[in-house]
């Protein structure tokens, strides 16, 4: 029965609950201050006391991958692991994943084959489907994707004008109808309208 | 405690069909006592999902693994106020922590409105019930929370590790508070079509609803981006997620509501639209919801796949068939009171802002929907992520940034060339002048030119309201610019609170306009060596990297990569780069390792370390460094937002007269029909 927690503890596991948000990055320093000492590697490229914690093991930076138009490549690619993102923020992301490093070797190879960033993109529609690209090709049945908005938001707002326009001129033609004569107001009464109206204007 | 969970569970769904049962058949209309009944079961459907709430949260603090939902969220190790916490960490305690907040926001309804509004009560019950009788009803079929497993585990498989933030902990409650209000005005838009007063009475009765509702949307969404930022690691904070489009589509129909609910008030039009938008409104937060449960969409943000998607597939298509339905039954009630009477004044500026508002929803929900659509016509699967979603949705932002500086501009009824050109002339300028300037800043990215010329049309806009408001009460009341300035905002509450609200737009769009600018680089060091980095604003960065220690902490056992940061040649400090192995108490890892970021942040840029992973088990590091520009600005942009928000629904400021005079005309109109009736 030690798991049950006693009400002084279930007390207290509600007042933490309720410590202001800030107070928590607050404690959890002050925590990770306490925890032991460090365990450092050893000399200078010392060998780390537990390298299988840290995840998988990593190559040394090729310099291509500071390499803009390899980078921009392969934000237009989808990684193939179901992560939703592309190869390029996946693989300095997502570290566990295995599919965007191997999709980044691809793009590499091909890029050394002297392929362009269009046949790139190209080769892997081919070779994995039109899924591979972060976004549809504008072309087919894509563009009813790319289009539809922009043509529906257009549409509604020439219809809305219209109708607009065809209200407007039927409020003026009522008001000209059912309006009492107009008496022309002086400027001075003008100017005191104006300025009452901006004192008062909603 | 779990049998005393799923009694109080059962229970709260029996006393809800009653409720709802009652509610529609109209016989609380004969029946005082009926009416009181329904209102009632709302109080003790609350009082039975509380109670079904604490038995879940006594399970999570006592570690009982024999529970499925403790064992699979908390461990032994887990800090006390993630497992607090973890009451929403998952599908079936989040859809109980679902049903329990709508119910204290029925109840909270039923409670808070004024008696004059009495009429709409037993339909609002009889809604809200509906809601939550469904939620309910999804965790004793499908996903129960307080299902027990055939053995007790010893320990839990623990929270994930994404999880294990403070972003998190706020963050999907804000969220949920979010989704979960929009169903208070919902209930009352059904209530006042159920009853036939459709004058602009429930529009004031759920004033504040849709306020709190709105500022919630708001807030969750903000620490949503925050929690991405802070804790996933790749750089930026919106990545047109489907769960992200899921929060964002109620949002963007909620504020277009808001808007055009003035036209309601002060005008008595757009009666219909304003029920369609607020049924629309709901029905996306159900969409939503469909969405992060079904797995139907791939989403980092998903729950694991099951068949609760089914459910809320049925009750979002039985909820949209039932509410057009009705919505259609009273069309010739919702007549207009008057007509526009120009195509230049603040109704028609609104008309068009609202139907960017819900052109964007729209185009949101289109690229969600697209792969599934795609999928169907073509039989291929495609991806739709950011690239799609920026190419269609940032020029109608744009366009929508350019409508929220002319939309004050312009007089309600009419406006006069004169009243234009007085109006227009110094937010035309200042938007001219920051063009200007960027153009000779050498800034040559389209987008972000035209987000930021825009943003100094809209702040001159601002500015110019709140300059003029204050003169007009330096010279009516003599008071100094401070007391004026505080005095105009108190006064009126609504409209410069709105305006704050814009201000925060206008932060958002400025500081999303930076990342156009950020930097990054990857980089392999072993200690010792250095790489430099620049910034768009000219500065100099140079990461040293000095070790990596390893050490355990309560529940994970960490691996700090450190980096010495020198800015334009002079030291700036230590920042540390963490990948965390949790494990349960018994040393067994949980889950695979994960990273924590490195953050500096200031008002230009944030420096941002990220430690991929070591060189074959030794201190060589592999780092990703970015230079962030202008993100400190997208969370001060949240806190505007939310303080104009809380501003605009602070108590006192109440419905306009004009709305309040068109109230008790429509109460008389009722009062002489039951009369001859």
């Amino acid at each position: 029965m030690n798991d049950i927690l006693s009400r002084r503890g279930f007390l207290r596991s509600s007042a933490l609950s309720l410590i202001p948000l800030q107070a928590f990055d607050v404690v959890q320093s002050l925590a990770r201050g306490q925890q032991g000492d460090s365990l450092a590697g050893r000399g200078a490229t010392g060998t780390l006391r537990d390298p299988s914690v840290i995840g998988r093991p990593r190559r040394p930076t090729d310099p291509k991958e500071n390499d803009r138009e390899i980078q921009a490549i392969e934000q237009q690619l989808a990684c193939n692991c179901g992560c939703t993102l592309d190869v390029f923020t996946c693989r300095t992301t997502d570290f566990t994943c295995t599919y965007s490093p191997e999709l980044h070797r691809e793009v590499l190879a091909l890029r050394d084959d002297g392929k362009t960033a269009r046949e790139i993109l190209d080769t892997f529609v081919a070779k994995y489907g039109e899924k591979a690209l972060m976004a549809p090709k504008p072309q087919g049945f894509n563009l009813w994707g790319y289009l539809l908005p922009g043509v529906a938001v257009g549409g509604a707002a020439v219809i809305l004008a219209a109708v607009l326009r065809r209200r407007e001129a039927a409020t003026t033609n009522a008001t000209a109808e059912s309006s009492p004569p107009q008496v022309a107001a002086s400027p001075e009464e003008l100017e005191r309208l104006r300025h009452a109206l901006e004192e008062v204007k909603d | 405690m779990t049998l005393l969970g799923q009694f109080a569970l059962w229970a709260a769904f029996l006393l809800g069909l009653w409720c709802v049962t009652i509610a529609f058949s109209g016989r609380w209309r004969r029946r005082p006592e009926l009416s009181q009944s329904v209102i009632r079961s709302v109080y003790a459907v609350c009082g039975c999902l509380l109670v079904a709430s604490v038995a879940l949260w006594k399970g999570l603090i006592s570690h009982d693994f024999n529970i499925e939902y403790v064992a699979a969220y908390t461990s032994r190790n887990l800090p006390s106020y993630y497992i607090f916490t973890a009451f929403w960490a998952g599908q079936k305690g989040s859809l109980l922590f679902w049903a329990v907040v709508l119910s204290i926001f029925a109840a909270a309804a039923q409670l808070l409105t004024s008696r004059r509004y009495a009429y709409l009560m037993p339909y609002v019950a009889g809604v809200t019930s509906a809601v939550v009788v469904f939620f309910v009803g999804v965790m004793l079929f499908a996903a129960d929370p307080f299902e027990r497993l055939g053995f007790t585990p010893e320990d839990g498989r623990g929270l994930n590790p994404q999880l294990q933030n403070v972003g998190m902990v706020i963050h999907p409650p804000m969220l949920y508070l979010g989704y979960i209000s929009i169903t208070i005005p919902f209930a009352f838009a059904v209530a006042a079509l159920l009853s036939r007063r459709l004058d602009t009475g429930w529009i004031h009765a759920i004033r504040k609803w849709t306020l709190v509702s709105w500022l919630f949307l708001s807030i969750g969404i903000t620490l949503g981006m925050w929690w991405a930022y802070v804790e996933l690691g790749w750089g930026g904070y919106w990545a047109w997620d489907p769960v992200e489009n899921a929060s964002f589509l109620p949002w963007l129909t909620m504020t277009a509501f808001l808007h055009s609910v003035m036209i309601q008030e002060k005008r008595g039009m757009l009666k219909r639209w304003n029920l369609g938008l607020i049924i629309g409104t709901f029905l996306l937060s159900i969409f939503g919801t469909f969405i992060t449960r079904s797995g139907v969409i791939a989403s980092v943000h998903s729950f694991t796949q099951s068949n609760v998607g089914y459910f809320f597939l049925a009750f979002l298509v039985v909820g949209a068939i039932l509410s057009f339905t009705l919505l259609y039954t009273r069309w010739s009630l919702l007549e207009a009171e008057v007509q526009l009477e120009s195509m230049v004044s603040r109704e028609a500026a609104f008309l068009f802002n609202n139907l960017l508002f819900v052109g964007i929803a729209f185009s949101v929900l289109w690229g969600t929907l697209f792969p599934i659509l795609s999928e169907l016509v073509k039989g291929t699967k495609i991806t739709v992520g950011p690239p799609f979603f920026n190419r269609v949705n940032v020029p109608l932002g744009l366009l929508l940034l350019a409508l929220t500086g002319v939309g004050p501009l312009i007089a309600w009824r009419k406006a006069s060339t004169a009243n234009l050109k007085r109006q227009f002339i110094v937010p035309a300028a200042s938007g001219v002048l920051t063009l200007v300037a960027l153009l000779a800043l050498g800034i040559r990215d389209l987008y972000a030119i035209m987000a930021l010329a825009l943003a100094g049309f809209v702040a001159g806009t601002i500015m110019q309201e709140f300059y003029r408001g204050v003169r007009a009460r330096r010279r009516m009341h003599g008071e100094s610019t401070p007391v004026a300035l505080v005095h105009l905002i108190g006064r009126n509450r609504r409209r410069y609170g709105g305006y704050i609200v814009h201000a925060g737009i206008l932060i958002y769009f400025v500081a999303f306009a930076g990342m156009a600018f950020k930097r990054e680089r990857e980089a392999t060091l072993k200690p010792g060596q250095s790489v430099e980095l620049s910034s768009p604003f000219g500065h100099t960065y140079r990461f040293t990297h000095v070790g990596i220690s390893q050490y355990e902490a309560l529940n994970r056992i960490v691996s700090a990569a450190t980096v010495e940061v020198a800015k334009n040649g002079r030291r700036a400090g230590l920042m540390s780069s963490e990948k965390r192995q949790h494990v349960d108490s018994f040393k067994r890892p949980t889950f695979e390792p994960s990273t924590e970021v490195a953050i500096r942040s200031n008002l230009q840029e944030d420096v941002y370390i990220v430690f991929a992973g070591a060189v074959n088990g030794t201190e060589e590091a592999v780092y990703r460094f970015n230079v962030n520009p202008l993100v400190w600005w997208v969370w001060f942009g949240g806190l505007v937002l939310a303080l104009g928000g809380l501003i605009t629904m602070w108590p006192g400021g109440g419905p306009l007269a004009v709305s309040t005079r068109r109230v008790q005309a429509g109460y008389e109109a009722a009062l002489v029909g039951a009369a001859k009736e």
